[in-house]
C-alpha cells in the first residue's frame, strides 16, 4: 500500500511532465498531429469511463418506466403493505408484497448472522494468524468459493441439504429459510472476509509495533489495536456481503421453498423478491400487469440493495482511517 | 516477594490462554469456511464423474432430457461468455485507462467511481429484468445470444474496470516518465508502454469477471436461455441453451427429476469445471507473475 501510494505521487508528477510536454515551446508543426491524436485520445477515454454512469441510468430508466406503470391501475400502498401474492388469478388478482419484503429481509439477516462471524474469522485468522505459507493456500481458496456459481450452490442446498434437514430435524420441508440462509452465507462469506482482510492489511504496521513495544502480546494487539484501526473496512465488507446475500437469485429461487407467506419460523419457507421475479417473468406476456408488478418488485429490490451500496460507501468514507496511512 | 512472583506467572498464563483460545476460533472458521469448500466441490465431483463420458459432451439431449448429452448447452455457455467478454473488455480497460492514467482528482472522477461501485451492487435478477426491457423488447433482440452477451456483458464491466485499473496502477510510474521523456505523448505512453507491460495483470483479472459470467443464471433467464433446443445457434439473434439454466431446469421443472438426477450431477460437474477452471487458471498465472515480477 505504502508503495502504491508513492508511486502515486509519482504519477501525479508524470502527469505534470505529460501536460507541460503537450505544449513544447518550438516545433508544434512537427508534433500537431500527434498532439492532436492524443487529445482525441484523451476524449475518447473519458467518454468510455461514463459508459458505467450510462448503464446504471439506462437501468433505472427502464426499471422506473416499467414498473411504475403497475401504480396506475394498481395502489402502491396496497402493494406495500399487503401480502396477498395473486398474481395470475383471473377475476382478481392481487400484488402485495409484504411477504416477499419480510421472506428477503428474513433471509438476509440470517445470512448474516452466519456469514458475519464466518468471514471476520478467516479475515482475522489470514491477517494475524496463518503462517504466509498457509496463507498462500487458504486465500485462493476463498476467493475460489466466491467463483461458485450460485445455481451449483442452490443445486447442493436442493439436492444435499434439504433432505438432510429434512430427515433430521424432522420437519415438512428441508426447502426453507434456515437452509436457504446456509447457502447464501457461503455466497457472502468471500466478500465479507477479502474486504476485511484488505481493511487489516492497510492499518499502518507502526500501530502494531507500538502495541507491542508497550508489552502487549500478538492477541491483545488485535484487539485492542489492529481490529479498531480495520473497523470500518469492515463493516463495508459486511454491508456489501448483506447487499450480495440480499440481491441473490437462484439460490433463494431453488432452496427457499417459494410460499408466500409472512414467515413465522426459521423451518418455513419463504419467497424472497428475487426468487419471485426469477420464477414468474419468464411466463409472464410482457405489457400485462403481472409485468409490471414483476418490475415494480425490481425496484423495490433495487432501492434496497442501492441503500446498502450507498451505506458502504459512507462508511468507509466517514470513518476513514487517520493517521500514517492517510499522511 | 515470591507470592508477587507467581502472581505474575498466573497472569502471563492467562493472557498466553486467551491468545491461544481467540487464535484457535479465526482458524476454527478459516477451516469451517475453507472445509465446506473442498467438501462441496469433492461431493460434486465423486457425483457428477460417473456422469461424464463422451457421448454426454457432445450428443444433444434425447428423450425428453432424460439421455443424451449437453452439448447445446456447452456451446450456449461458451458463446455467451465469449460475447460478454467481447462487450466487457473494451470498454472495461477503457475506463481503467481513463481512471488510472487520465483522471484527477475531482467531481466527475467521484461521480464516475461512484457509479462504478453501485453498478457492481446490482442484482443480477435487475440486469435480467433491464436486459429483458432494452435489448429484449425495446431494440426488439428478442430472446437471443445477443441480448444476454450485451447483459452479463454489463454484469461483469464493474469487475473488469477494477481488475483492469489495479494492473494498469501497478506499472511503475518510472516507465511513463522515461517514455515521456524521450517525447512521447500521454497516448503513445499508454499504447507503447503502460499497455503492454499491464496486459498480463488485465487479462488475469478480467477472467475471474468472465468465469462469474459463465456461471450466471438469473441475467440470462428471461434473455437468452431456453429450455431445450436441438438446433446450435445460427446467428447472434437465436435463443441458446445454457449449462446453469440447464441444471435449474432439470432439477426443479422437470417431470423426471429422479431420473435425470445422473444428467444433473454431469452438467453441474462440466460447469463448475469450466467456471473453476478459468479462475483457478488465473489465480496460479496471477501468484507466478507477482513472483516473478522485474520490477
Amino acid at each position: 500500500m505504502e508503495a502504491m501510494s508513492i508511486s502515486d505521487t509519482a504519477a501525479e508528477a508524470a502527469r505534470g511532465l505529460g501536460v507541460k510536454a503537450e505544449k513544447p515551446a518550438g516545433g508544434v508543426h512537427l508534433t500537431a498531429w500527434t498532439e492532436r491524436g492524443d487529445a482525441t485520445a484523451r476524449r475518447f477515454f473519458t467518454a468510455t469511463a461514463l459508459i458505467s454512469l450510462v448503464i446504471m441510468t439506462l437501468i433505472m430508466i427502464f426499471l422506473f418506466q416499467e414498473g411504475l406503470g403497475l401504480f396506475k391501475t394498481y395502489s402502491i400502498t396496497d402493494f406495500l403493505f399487503t401480502n396477498e401474492w395473486y398474481p395470475t388469478d383471473e377475476a382478481n388478482p392481487a400484488y402485495g408484497i409484504l411477504a416477499l419484503i419480510m421472506g428477503s429481509i428474513m433471509v438476509t439477516l440470517l445470512s448474516s448472522l452466519i456469514a458475519i462471524p464466518l468471514g471476520v474469522g478467516s479475515a482475522l485468522y489470514l491477517s494475524a494468524v496463518a503462517r504466509p505459507r498457509v496463507r498462500e493456500w487458504v486465500k485462493p481458496g476463498i476467493e475460489l468459493l466466491a467463483s461458485l456459481p450460485s445455481v451449483v450452490l442452490g443445486f447442493v442446498g436442493m439436492i444435499v441439504i434439504a433432505p438432510f434437514m429434512q430427515k433430521v430435524l424432522d420437519i415438512p420441508t428441508g426447502l426453507n429459510i434456515l437452509n436457504a440462509s446456509f447457502i447464501l452465507a457461503l455466497m457472502a462469506i468471500p466478500t465479507i472476509s477479502s474486504i476485511s482482510e484488505d481493511a487489516m492489511y492497510n492499518v499502518p504496521k507502526e500501530w502494531l509495533e507500538a502495541s507491542y513495544a508497550l508489552g502487549a502480546n500478538r492477541w491483545e494487539t488485535v484487539w485492542n489495536v489492529w481490529i479498531p484501526g480495520a473497523l470500518s473496512g469492515m463493516g463495508t465488507g459486511v454491508v456489501l456481503g448483506m447487499a450480495r446475500a440480499m440481491g441473490e437469485t437462484m439460490v433463494v429461487l431453488m432452496v427457499a421453498g417459494g410460499a408466500a407467506q409472512i414467515p413465522t419460523s426459521l423451518f418455513q419457507s419463504a419467497r424472497p423478491l428475487p426468487a419471485t421475479i426469477a420464477a414468474e417473468m419468464g411466463e409472464t406476456p410482457v405489457g400485462t400487469e403481472h409485468y409490471f408488478a414483476l418490475f415494480a418488485i425490481g425496484i423495490v429490490l433495487f432501492l434496497m440493495t442501492l441503500a446498502f451500496s450507498l451505506l458502504a460507501a459512507y462508511i468507509s468514507k466517514r470513518f476513514q482511517m487517520k493517521g500514517s496511512a492517510t499522511l | 516477594m515470591s507470592n508477587d512472583q507467581a502472581a505474575y506467572t498466573r497472569h502471563l498464563r492467562s493472557r498466553k490462554i486467551k491468545e491461544l483460545v481467540a487464535f484457535s476460533l479465526f482458524r476454527l472458521t478459516a477451516v469451517i469456511v475453507i472445509g465446506s469448500l473442498g467438501g462441496i466441490i469433492l461431493f460434486l465431483f465423486m457425483q457428477g464423474i460417473s456422469a461424464i463420458n463422451w457421448t454426454f459432451l457432445t450428443d444433444v439431449p434425447r428423450n425428453a432430457m432424460t439421455q443424451g448429452g449437453i452439448f447445446p448447452a456447452i456451446v450456449g455457455t461458451l458463446l455467451l461468455t465469449a460475447g460478454a467478454m467481447l462487450v466487457a473488455l473494451p470498454l472495461g480497460v477503457a475506463s481503467a485507462i481513463y481512471l488510472s492514467e487520465y483522471a484527477t482528482e475531482g467531481r466527475i472522477l467521484t461521480i464516475i467511481r461512484l457509479g462504478i461501485q453501485n453498478l457492481a451492487g446490482v442484482p443480477s435478477v435487475i440486469f435480467g429484468l433491464f436486459g429483458l426491457a432494452l435489448f429484449c423488447v425495446f431494440f426488439k433482440f428478442g430472446i437471443s445470444v445477443l441480448s444476454g452477451s450485451l447483459t452479463l456483458g454489463f454484469l461483469i464491466l464493474p469487475t473488469v474496470i477494477s481488475a483492469s485499473e489495479e494492473a494498469l496502477r501497478q506499472v511503475p510510474a518510472t516507465f511513463r516518465e522515461a517514455s515521456l521523456a524521450l517525447g512521447a505523448t500521454r497516448w503513445q505512453t499508454i499504447r507503447k508502454v503502460v499497455l503492454p507491460a499491464a496486459l498480463p495483470g488485465v487479462l488475469t483479472g478480467s477472467i475471474l469477471g468472465v468465469g462469474r459470467a459463465a456461471g450466471e443464471t438469473a441475467p440470462i433467464m428471461f434473455t437468452a436461455a431456453t429450455f431445450y433446443t436441438l438446433r446450435l445457434p445460427g446467428s447472434p439473434l437465436d435463443e441458446v441453451m445454457a449449462l446453469p439454466f440447464h441444471i435449474y431446469v432439470l432439477a426443479t421443472a422437470g417431470t423426471h427429476i429422479e431420473q435425470t438426477r445422473p444428467l444433473q450431477y454431469g452438467t453441474v460437474l462440466v460447469l463448475i469445471t469450466l467456471v473453476l477452471g478459468m479462475c483457478l487458471s488465473a489465480i496460479i498465472i496471477r501468484a507466478r507473475m507477482r513472483r516473478k515480477k522485474r520490477w
